[in-house]
């Protein structure tokens, strides 16, 4: 196998466009905490860009509720100055202290739990800037909260894993943050009244800003985790009412402060997950968790339902043939995050007739790795 | 020109025979008469008549209509209920018209998952109506959620007035099942929250048409809110109740819905519906709360003193849902009623950043005043999409060609003000003529090779978004040489 090619690294987006016009092959890092997704072919030796110096936020409005900033942006920046400005994202970006940054954010397309309340990355990104595969820079979207003005280049680049473009800028839309937190944890002995009891809170008017599904601990039981933000004043009140919407003899415990933070920051950052394993993304929905738990019966592989039921995130120890195999059957298809994989995907692949034109306008010499292996 | 014209009248025939083969006649209109109605959308203004109308009946329906096309090389648009305001909807000379109101089954409500499938057809409000049993609802709402369709407002990325908290129709689907301008049918997305790879689903909302025909579309339903809590209030002058927004934004608020009205739309909604609105104001602020009882309790205490110090002449608040009713009643029948004032008008759609507000309307007044054309403004204060309505009198000769210059100095306006050409209505053929001024050559040649690749022969929805300058016959032409290689 060659040697890997050093990165160049980028601080203008001017040598993001000369790269990939000199180069027959390019692949791009910014923090490098989701190496899994940029994976290129090994036949095919691609020139790494490295983007994290192509950093600084351009504009931030707090009155409009809006930011744009460069792509290399390490995330953990922005929050701290949304959070001075009493702001954040809502969509809960992942692997925010492990060094992740914007464009990475967007291009992984990665949510985390407390993406539940407000909508995911695709819901909060207003505009981008790329480099294309013919090393042309474009705009697409604007930079205010509302816009319909031609193809959403926005939402296409969000998840496309380096493949469609170098994202070189985004904007994005932002909330006025929750003053206060609280969490509720209800213990069950088996994930099926834990399934029921997410049903029963999510047709209930109750604004949940998270509700994860997660191991109960010693291999026994499920826990189902609850977050809800707002006014400190009423946050009690809110959570007796969550106590009595659950099944009354459920074992509950609550936690606030630092502690509460904390759960939640290691959800997003994935301590949970034990080192040499492959951290894997898959979305699905409630009604197929109980197919997939009867499968994943015989693994102690770590793994928690975020999103009321709408993804897993699996840390698996073993190759991955054995997944796989599960996933196909079930119809599901994933993202490999991090881990051993040489490919970023997992599982039944998604149809593809459209991605491929939409692939060919965009990187029409194929200078980005492409979506499916050969 | 001339060649061209016979070239596509030769295979419309031919297309048409096709189609009647398989089509009852009374599902296929070729007669004036029965064409007339399609013959223009809510953008009045233009009209074209279309080669013949066929109103098809299912989704195989509209795939075969789709396949026929692309064999016989016709163009073809889409159509639900035409309340497009952008012409999204206007027919092609030489092209059909494929209408969709009849797909109008709801084919599956899953009130656990919160997931509605429904067909293109299906009126916007009737997703909420059906989900209602199960305390859910549908949160896009466009004043015209009464009629139009969910396939067009797939199509135009609709919006409505809770956008700011919300988002538009794109943050509420979450799979397309879609046929191609070729006839190639695709799966974009699915039933969950969230996905992998690029998200095609958003990307197909707002195109407009140009990427096929949505014939099954998966949305995502919200718990209905436990209250509502709405507030009205009076101002003597419109930037009074912009400053007022800029307050609410500034106390860390996030209502639900902002929307500003100035003294026109007043006058013509209490004409029109009998809102029940105060008559003397220059300008009327509706903010409404919703959430948890306890959660809104305690924001509106805090909203209430955050508009009693923004200099308010009058506030009201709805004492019930009867009278919360009332006031959406005047909102959402703003645009129609002002048909009262005005033969014609010409309703815009741009955006501007919030902050900017106050600077928008000032000069939109000016220009009003020197044009010596009234202009009423009804619009989504919260994500600053201003909605000035060009008053004019069609049978003037000249009138219209006034109207639309206002209305592209307001355009020009937006955008240099660091907004959009169009918040919610879409491009269309209203604004396509707009897109060099928001986009450099290098975005929209971007857009236009996207929409080469998916549709090398421009067929669907044929002349819609891009400026007239990229004709699509030639454009279309090089692009088939191009896909012809480069697809294999």
């Amino acid at each position: 196998m060659a040697d890997r090619l050093a990165p160049i690294a980028v601080e203008h987006a001017a040598q993001v466009q000369e790269a990939v016009r000199a180069f027959d092959r390019v692949t791009v890092r910014g923090g490098g905490t989701k190496p899994a997704m940029a994976l290129a072919p090994l036949h095919s030796p691609a020139q790494p860009l490295d983007l994290h110096g192509l950093r600084g936020i351009i504009e931030y409005e707090p009155q409009e509720y809006t930011f744009t900033a460069r792509a290399g942006t390490p995330l953990a920046e922005v929050n701290d100055l949304l959070a001075a400005n009493g702001q954040y994202l809502p969509f809960d970006p992942v692997l925010v202290e492990a060094g992740a940054t914007l464009g990475g954010t967007v291009a992984s397309g990665l949510s985390g739990s407390g993406r539940l309340r407000y909508g995911g990355v695709r819901d909060f990104i207003l505009g981008v800037r790329f480099v294309d595969g013919s090393g042309a820079i474009v705009q697409g979207g604007g930079k205010v909260v509302k816009n319909a003005a031609g193809f959403d280049f926005p939402k296409l680049l969000t998840g496309s894993m380096g493949r469609l473009g170098v994202i070189v800028e985004v904007s994005f839309k932002v909330f006025p943050a929750p003053p206060a937190y609280r969490s509720l944890f209800v213990r069950y002995p088996n994930i099926q009244p834990a399934l029921e009891a997410v049903y029963a809170l999510t047709t209930q008017p109750v604004d949940l800003v998270a509700l994860d599904l997660l191991p109960g601990g010693a291999g026994e039981g499920w826990t189902l985790a609850l977050r809800i933000g707002g006014a400190e004043a009423l946050l009690a009140s809110r959570l007796d009412r969550l106590q009595r919407l659950l099944t009354a003899g459920d074992a509950m415990s609550s936690l606030a402060g630092d502690d509460e933070a904390r759960f939640w920051r290691d959800a997003a950052e994935f301590t949970w997950t034990p080192a040499g394993s492959t951290l894997i993304k898959v979305p699905l929905t409630p009604a197929q968790i109980a197919a997939l738990e009867s499968r994943l019966a015989a693994t102690t592989a770590p793994r928690r339902y975020a999103v009321a039921g709408n993804v897993l995130w699996i840390a698996w120890p073993h190759t991955l043939t054995t997944l796989e195999a599960v996933l196909i059957e079930l119809g599901l298809a994933g993202v490999v995050v991090r881990g051993q994989a040489t490919v970023p995907w997992i599982g039944h692949a998604p149809a593809s007739a459209f991605t491929r034109r939409i692939k060919a306008a965009l990187d029409p010499h194929d200078k980005f790795p492409p979506f499916f292996p050969d | 020109m001339d060649h061209h014209f016979r070239r596509q009248d030769m295979s419309l025939d031919r297309l048409i025979s096709a189609l009647s083969a398989q089509i009852p006649p009374e599902r296929l209109l070729q007669q004036r008469s029965q064409i007339a109605p399609y013959e223009s959308d809510a953008l009045t203004s233009l009209r074209e008549r279309p080669g013949a109308v066929f109103l098809a009946a299912s989704q195989e329906e509209v795939i075969d209509a789709v396949r026929l096309c692309h064999a016989h090389r016709v163009p073809f648009v889409a159509r639900g209920s035409g309340t497009s305001l952008s012409g999204g909807s206007l027919p092609i000379e030489n092209g059909i018209v494929i209408a969709l109101n009849r797909l109008n089954r709801i084919i599956m409500l899953d009130p656990q998952q919160r997931l509605a499938v429904v067909e293109p057809g299906v009126i916007n409000l009737d997703v909420s109506r059906a989900a209602a049993p199960h305390g859910l609802y549908y949160a896009p709402d466009p004043s015209s959620q009464l009629i139009c369709t969910i396939g067009g407002n797939v199509a135009f990325n609709s919006g409505g007035a809770h956008c700011l908290k919300y988002g538009m129709t794109a943050n509420h689907v979450l799979g397309i099942k879609a046929v191609l301008p070729d006839g190639e049918v695709v799966q974009l997305g699915g039933f969950s929250l969230e996905s992998s790879g690029p998200d095609l689903t958003g990307f197909f909302v707002g195109s407009e048409g140009l990427f096929g025909i949505a014939l099954e579309i998966t949305l995502r339903l919200l718990s209905k809110p436990e209250a509502y809590r709405t507030i009205l209030a009076s101002y003597d002058s419109l930037a009074a109740a912009g400053q007022a927004v800029s307050d609410v934004v500034a106390a860390g608020l996030l209502p639900g819905a902002m929307e500003i009205m100035d003294r026109l739309a007043i006058e013509a909604a209490e004409a029109s519906v009998n809102a029940g609105y105060p008559r003397d104001a220059a300008a009327l602020l509706i903010v409404e709360l919703e959430g948890e009882a306890v959660e809104v309790d305690a924001e509106f205490a805090h909203l209430r003193r955050v508009i009693e110090g923004s200099g308010a002449s009058e506030i009201r608040v709805a004492a019930d849902e009867a009278e919360r009713a009332r006031i959406w009643k005047g909102r959402k029948g703003a645009f129609s009623a002002v048909g009262r004032l005005s033969p014609n008008y010409i309703v815009q759609d741009g955006v501007v950043p919030r902050s900017k507000l106050g600077e928008a309307l000032q000069r939109i007044e000016a220009l009003s005043a020197a044009y010596g054309t009234r202009v009423a403004n009804v619009f989504h204060a919260g994500d600053g999409n201003l909605h000035p309505l060009i008053l004019y009198d069609g049978r003037v000769p000249g009138a219209l060609e006034r109207a639309e210059e206002l209305a592209g100095e307001i355009i020009h306006m937006c955008i240099e003000l660091g907004g959009s050409i169009t918040g919610e209505h879409g491009v269309g053929m209203e604004k396509r003529h707009h897109m060099p001024a928001m986009f450099l050559p290098g975005d929209l040649a971007l857009m236009s090779a996207v929409r080469r690749a998916v549709d090398p022969l421009e067929l669907a929805n044929r002349g819609k978004m891009f400026p007239a300058a990229q004709a699509p016959v030639t454009a279309g032409g090089q692009a088939h040489a191009q896909s012809v290689t480069g697809h294999g």
